[in-house]
């Protein structure tokens, strides 16, 4: 199947760990040293205990699908998804190298990288 | 009067165009104002306070109140999508109660059609909102954002394609009465599950319309209803919530409806059952049958069974909504439906719907907003209105 054209993020001052190791392939999740728990989208300040101690951890790359859709008006037909990571937080992604129409809600998946267009790399995922 | 509202709804205007070629925004936004005073017997002159949101051209309601040359002691430009009009109509109240205000405009406008359909802008780099590129990269699109809290519901409710089908079959029905609408044509369950998928599971026939157009409501104190008549309409209740991702611990099988609804009711000292008529906010079927279930009308889970077999339909059904036609048939101005949603409750209570759709002895309709959108980030709003002499 076709793969779509990847639009670049956008790093900024609390971001950029992550799109540095990102290139490396790493998917990192921040956490905060007060709560214990990760979250995502990744910040300086925890959202679930309002801490500013939080620190980069890489992530197992591991989860399952929580929803997803087929967007089928696109030139490049593509899945967007919520994919819940077993460390707790879900985020929102792409699900890539598999049969659209063969997915289901629950099904495992892990992370893999795809190439933006400026030379960035997006965490995407695909079942395992 | 034998009501007591703390203000009320003295007029509301809906812009007649779907596509406005040959109108400027600003321009829209000062016809529904006009069109809106004319109805409630008031001139720009007796505005003092403005409530507008991003859809408005220039910084807050400043341009618009220049354009209009109003006289303003208040103002307020609280942004939530397609649900601000609601919240607007809210704040009014609180501010008419504080005595900031007295008479109180409320404008909608925007030409997307006109323009090209387009909402990408350019962001510049410092405005960028925290979570841009944990999402854009992914093509979050809107429809698809949407068909995730679907599916997903489907997954844990056995909801169906037809179920959430009747939700625009309903709309089709009212809407073949009302002249302005974009579609109307009646149709059935089985048109909308064949109509194209646009992401799975929604069809083309699960999704509003996109169309220019506008709307205003005028809200006034006490003191300037009672002089108005029995036109005005009593505000009851007001409730707003916000609903985000959490830190990405969320659920998109309910919506911010479920804070909305029971501290409206709360408010209004009425449950569900109590309410005649229903403007709902119908961006796609989905928006409709989560919010049904959030507010109250049916248990969690059984919004399916609730939209199905006509239930919403004007004369039919236990809950009649969007007897315009709502988003999904009539009209969706500049992607924020919230106003028309107003607009058509405050003509039920009045009893002046259309005929084929009029509410049988209306007395109380509850309005619901959902702005942003449900698979991210929305505001909610509910609001519950009273005529004037229920």
């Amino acid at each position: 199947m076709q793969d779509r054209t990847y639009p670049d993020p956008t790093p900024n001052l609390e971001t950029e760990p992550f799109w540095a190791a990102a290139k490396d392939e790493k998917l990192l999740l921040k956490y905060c040293r007060t709560c214990g728990k990760a979250h995502y989208y990744p910040r300086a300040v925890c959202p679930l205990c309002g801490s500013t101690e939080t620190e980069w951890r890489e992530a197992s790359g591991r989860g399952e699908i929580y929803s997803f859709t087929q967007f089928r008006r696109a030139p490049v037909p593509y899945v967007l998804a919520y994919v819940t990571l077993i460390e707790g937080p879900a985020m929102l992604t792409n699900v890539v190298d598999c049969e659209f129409d063969d997915l289901k809600i629950g099904q495992p998946v892990g992370v893999t990288f795809r190439d933006t267009q400026a030379g960035f790399k997006l965490p995407v995922f695909r079942p395992v | 009067m034998t009501s007591n509202h703390l203000a009320f709804i003295a007029g509301a205007f809906e812009h007649p165009t779907r596509k406005a070629i040959d109108k400027t925004v600003a321009q829209l936004h000062a016809e529904s104002a006009l069109g809106a005073l004319a109805d409630a017997g008031l001139t720009k002159e007796d505005v003092d306070g403005y409530f507008c949101a991003g859809d408005a051209p220039g910084l807050g309601g400043m341009s618009i109140a220049e354009y209009l040359n109003l006289n303003l002691t208040h103002t307020d430009s609280t942004e939530t999508g397609g649900s601000s009009y609601l919240i607007h109509v809210g704040h009014a109240v609180q501010a008419i109660a504080q005595g900031k205000c007295k008479v109180a405009l409320i404008t909608l406008a925007g030409r997307p059609r006109a323009d090209g359909a387009t909402m990408a802008q350019a962001t510049p780099r410092a405005l960028l909102p925290p979570e841009e590129s944990f999402e854009r990269p992914y093509g979050p699109v809107i429809p698809a954002l949407y068909a995730m809290a679907a599916k997903r519901h489907m997954y844990e409710y056995g909801t169906t394609s037809e179920q959430l089908a009747w939700i625009k079959v309903a709309a089709s029905h009212h809407a073949q009465h009302n002249k302005h609408a974009m579609l109307r044509d009646v149709v059935s369950v089985e048109e909308v599950i064949n109509s194209p998928i646009i992401a799975d599971p929604i069809h083309r026939l699960d999704c509003c319309v996109v169309s220019d157009g506008g709307g205003a409501v005028i809200v006034v104190s006490p003191e300037v209803a009672r002089d108005l008549g029995d036109r005005c309409v009593g505000i009851k209740a007001h409730a707003e919530a916000v609903k985000h991702l959490s830190g990405g611990y969320f659920d998109l099988t309910f919506t911010g409806a479920v804070v909305t609804g029971p501290k409206a009711f709360a408010e209004a000292g009425i449950v569900p059952t109590d309410i005649d008529y229903a403007s709902i906010y119908d961006s796609f079927t989905i928006t409709v049958l989560e919010t049904v279930e959030d507010l109250g009308f049916c248990q969690k889970g059984k919004g399916g069974a609730f939209v199905a077999d006509g239930n919403l339909i004007s004369g039919v059904g236990k809950l009649p909504f969007n007897t315009d036609g709502g988003g999904l048939c009539n009209n969706h101005p500049t992607n924020r439906g919230g106003m028309t949603k107003v607009i058509e409750a405050v003509r039920q209570l009045r009893g002046e719907a259309h005929p084929n759709v009029q509410v049988n002895n209306c007395g109380l309709a509850l309005v619901h907003g959902t702005g942003g959108a449900i698979s991210t980030r929305m505001g909610s709003a509910t609001l519950i209105l009273e005529r004037n002499d229920a």
